[in-house]
């Protein structure tokens, strides 16, 4: 853990709100290595984003977070609103949702650029305009030069969105996190902006972290996989080993229910039953035992800790896990 | 943004023109006679008879419209039968004055509000944006006259620091003229500014919320960039809409304003003619400010969308 | 998303915040106003003198047992012409917006309703009342018709028309296609029954809610063309009135401006509040403003 670029320790996300506190994030640890990729996947309202707006210290105002963010030997709410603005956009880098919102619509794509380069990194105008066209080539945006007077609405969805990775690479940061980066484009232009993700990501030896609701996005692209749920990290594995044998019904229920090029035509999508806890209202047991078809006996009554499968690597929080069903690679 | 001009523009012939009928029909609601009005004591049976046939008033009302429009647009809008003066020479010659003392008070206005505003947006729910909001609600229940007699009360017959009435042209004395000016600006400029600082603070706020402040943050800007750059700017298109909201409300206050601190302007010029039953010259305002406001309506609309690039590029 | 449903909470917990704030300050509105209603209806049976009584001897006389407020320039009694200038600004401020509410209401609903070249003419005679700066019009109006409480009324009130309107469609837009009276609709109601019963009940509450807004700002109207002269005739006294005299004698008698003064500002300020409270209330998505 202490050689991590990025580790996250016993992180607690509580929010006031008018039914109660909301403990959006519980008891959270992670780390993400220098150059490493790490998935983090888990259903709408599993504390995933409120997990990446911590580590970023960009969480709502009557937020309280607790425990460690620490980051490149730093413990990020430890330190100065300054010291914070220099590491955030240099170092640390983030790509949201939806680049249409994302985007300030009122500045020119080319301001958007400009200011991140010159608020970091000592270049003249002219210096940081030509670094801009060269990062919008980078990402695939033909005519680069004519994008930097245009304003987002001007763009394609597809083409916002490799803006906004433009901006977040323009300072070579050591850790990118990708807050559900496609979930909000088209499916043909999906895997188009993975793969410039993961393609820059080797180029630059810099860590990811991709948030998605989609286990099949971290399929082939991350080195870790962390399945949340309920605010908890419920399971977390090297990548080939979750998808060679997972262990917490969770995952497997997440993998069941996406679609499958090579099912037969009208096969019915086995959707999870039921809905997420009320997170004002937290259960005695496993938070997933409601919806669980293997729940029994202590599930409702006693929370399961993370444990070891049979490599340290891949820990798991459950009592009844898949012991013998080997499931299909991904 | 071409069809937007056109639509625009061809909208506001059938408007000019409505308000021109209007005009015209209040102006002949006058219960007797115009000749009465005129001639005064003077008015006996002949006398009246033949004024009225003088003026076309016994012709049918339809015709004394058009042919008042024929004159209006050949650039006559009458002559003053109590000063002789024509009601264009009479308006000129006023105009600049009522003009300064708008912009005065637009810019003062906004000199209040905008910082306001951006410090409230930036501290939301704390003590001073509470008191801030407060003041502002208040000061909206503040009616012009009110805040005059106030500020004539303290800083000319308390304080001694301004003169409360009177004028000078900005052309012979520009320090003079601005003495004159500080009062009667700052009077209609207590009714701009809560206007302005509320619709701009939740504006502001609401785009505080914005995702792409969120990635402003994330990409380290300093505050001030955020609060100035990233949430200014798209909220000073409300600003635009405000001024324009606004103008009616500043017409009908240097109304009142020039009226109180005696100001040679179009406000005094209509109160004078009112007083004095000069109703050509009244007619003749009322017309030409009504056009006039229709017209700066329409600047507003459009600088509106000039500064939108989401409308300027035909994508709205 | 997490962060959607934690919005959704904090725009929940904003009205409730806001009621409990407002909640003293309403209630010192509502007591004003109930103050000022009481003595502008009561005016004739209060043992005042009465306000058009002048006495050359006793010109702006202090405070004293016989004048509780002192008396004007023209001797008159102070206090007993502040009653009576609450009964012609609460008489012109609730009345001119009655008229409004009537016509503009209707006009509006009726738009609303029924669309198409109805609507495109109404809308676009109101386009033309908007086009003359309010205060300018009612100048001129006043200034043809002559000066009186009634003309004063109908004038203001005409103004308020086009206000009220917007209300009234902008309601009956969004009421029209709801599931209630699209029912009303296939049950085969008649217009009219579907206006009045299904319609009405619904499009009243906002309504309501901008009168009071509409009451604070006739007020101010009326008293701006009274303080010019121009409002209510002389003797009757006005708030307006009385502040335009009062403006002569600021130097040696600031009261006699100011105490119809704040007695204006206050009960503006009821007004707004009070019509501001209920309209974030009638309203939930002004609520976070």
């Amino acid at each position: 853990m202490s050689g991590a670029l990025l580790s996250v320790q016993d992180a607690v996300v509580d929010l006031p709100t008018p039914r109660g506190n909301l403990r959006a994030v519980d008891h959270v640890d992670l780390s993400v290595g220098a150059g490493r990729t790490l998935g983090i996947v888990g259903e709408s309202g599993c504390g995933k984003t409120m997990l990446s707006r911590a580590i970023l210290q960009l969480l709502p105002k009557k937020a309280k977070l607790s425990g460690r963010v620490m980051f490149d030997g730093q413990d990020l709410p430890q330190l100065s609103p300054e010291k914070l603005r220099k590491l955030r956009g240099q170092s640390l880098a983030v790509v949201f949702q939806d680049p249409m919102t994302s985007l300030n619509p009122v500045l020119t794509i080319g301001t958007q650029l400009i200011e991140t380069i010159q608020e970091h990194l000592e270049l003249d105008l002219a210096e940081a305009r030509k670094r801009s066209i060269e990062l919008l080539a980078a990402v695939g945006i033909p005519a680069p030069e004519q994008r930097l007077a245009q304003y987002p609405h001007q763009l394609s969805g597809g083409m916002r969105q490799r803006v906004a990775i433009a901006i977040a690479l323009s300072c070579e940061p050591k850790l990118l996190i990708a807050d559900e980066p496609t979930t909000a484009l088209d499916v043909t232009i999906q895997a188009q902006i993975l793969d410039l993700l993961a393609r820059e990501q080797q180029r630059r030896h810099m860590a990811m972290i991709i948030i998605t609701h989609d286990l099949g996005v971290v399929a082939g692209r991350t080195d870790e996989v962390a399945v949340m749920y309920a605010g908890r990290v419920v399971e977390r594995a090297p990548t080939p080993a979750l998808f060679k044998q997972m262990r917490m019904p969770y995952t497997e229920a997440l993998l069941a229910a996406l679609p499958k090029l090579d099912a037969a035509p009208h096969t019915p999508l086995p959707a999870i039953s039921g809905r997420p806890p009320d997170p004002t209202r937290p259960l005695k047991g496993c938070s997933f035992a409601p919806r669980c078809r293997y729940a029994a006996g202590r599930c409702n009554t006693e929370k399961p800790a993370l444990s070891a499968a049979e490599t340290p690597e891949h820990v798991y929080a459950c009592f009844h896990p898949i012991e013998t069903r080997a499931r299909v690679e991904a | 943004m071409a069809f937007f001009l056109a639509w625009r523009l061809l909208y506001l012939v059938p408007v000019l023109i409505a308000v021109s009928v209007l005009t015209f029909l209040i102006a002949s609601l006058l219960p007797g006679d115009l000749a009465y009005v005129i001639l005064g004591d003077q008015a006996t049976p002949e006398n009246v008879a033949a004024l009225r046939h003088d003026m076309g008033l016994d012709q049918p009302i339809w015709w004394r419209y058009l042919s008042w429009l024929g004159h209006i647009l050949q650039g006559d809008f009458g002559r003053s039968f109590r000063t002789g003066q024509t009601v264009l020479q009479a308006v000129t010659e006023r105009v600049p004055v009522s003009f300064e003392l708008m912009i005065l008070a637009e810019l003062i206005g906004l000199a209040i509000g905008v910082p306001l505003a951006i410090a409230c947006a930036a501290k939301s729910g704390s003590a001073f944006d509470r008191f801030m909001t407060g003041s502002a609600f208040a000061m909206l229940s503040l009616p012009t006259f009110l805040s005059a007699i106030l500020l004539i009360f303290l800083f000319a017959v308390e304080l001694r620091w301004l003169p409360a009435t009177g004028y000078v042209p900005f052309t012979e004395d520009p320090l003079a003229n601005l003495r004159f000016m500080v009062l009667p600006a700052l009077t209609l400029a207590l009714a701009e500014w809560p206007g302005i600082m509320r619709v701009l603070r939740s504006d502001m706020i609401a785009a505080l919320q914005e995702d792409y402040i969120a990635l402003a943050k994330a990409k380290g800007l300093k505050p001030s960039r955020i609060l100035f750059v990233h949430a200014l700017k798209p909220s000073s298109l409300t600003l635009v809409t405000i001024t324009g909201i606004n103008i009616g409300r500043l017409i009908g206050g240097t109304v009142i304003v020039e009226s109180v601190f005696a100001l040679p302007g179009i406000g005094r010029l209509l109160v004078g003619a009112i007083y004095t039953r000069d109703l050509i010259i009244l007619q003749g305002v009322v017309l030409l400010v009504a056009a006039g406001f229709v017209i700066v309506n329409f600047i507003v609309d459009l600088l509106y969308a000039a500064l939108d690039p989401r409308i300027r590029h035909g994508h709205a | 998303m997490a962060t959607l449903e934690l919005s959704l909470d904090e725009q929940a917990a904003e009205p409730a915040r806001r009621k409990r704030r407002l909640g003293l300050l309403f209630w010192f509105a509502m007591g004003w106003m109930v103050l000022v209603f009481a003595v502008a209806i009561l005016a004739d049976v209060l043992p005042l003198p009465s306000p058009t009584d002048m006495d050359m001897l006793e010109k702006r006389a202090p405070f004293s047992a016989e004048h509780w407020l002192g008396t004007d320039g023209f001797g008159r009694d102070e206090l007993s012409r502040l009653v009576h200038g609450a009964r012609i600004s609460l008489i012109v401020g609730l009345f001119a917006p009655v008229i409004g509410l009537t016509i503009g209401g209707a006009l509006g609903m009726l738009a609303g309703y029924f669309r198409g070249r109805f609507e495109s003419i109404v809308v676009g005679s109101m386009d033309v009342l908007l086009a003359f700066p309010p205060l300018i019009l009612a100048l001129a109006v006043t200034a043809y018709l002559g000066q009186s409480i009634f003309h004063l009324t109908c004038i203001l009130g005409v103004l308020g028309i086009p206000a009220f309107m917007r209300v009234a469609r902008a309601a009956t837009l969004t009421l029209a296609r709801r599931e209630f009276v699209i029912a009303a609709q296939a049950l085969g109601a008649t217009h009219a029954r579907i206006l009045l019963r299904e319609l009405l009940p619904n499009v009243l509450l906002p309504l309501l809610a901008f009168f009071l807004l509409a009451v604070a700002v006739t007020i101010v109207v009326e008293g701006a063309l009274s303080f010019l002269g121009l409002g209510v005739p002389p003797p009757i006294s006005s708030w307006g009135s009385m502040i335009g005299e009062g403006r002569e004698s600021l130097d040696v008698a600031p009261r006699l401006a100011f105490i119809p003064a704040i007695a204006m500002f206050l009960t503006v300020l009821s007004f707004n509040l009070i019509g501001d409270t209920l309209r974030a209330l009638t309203d939930p998505r002004q609520g976070a403003l």
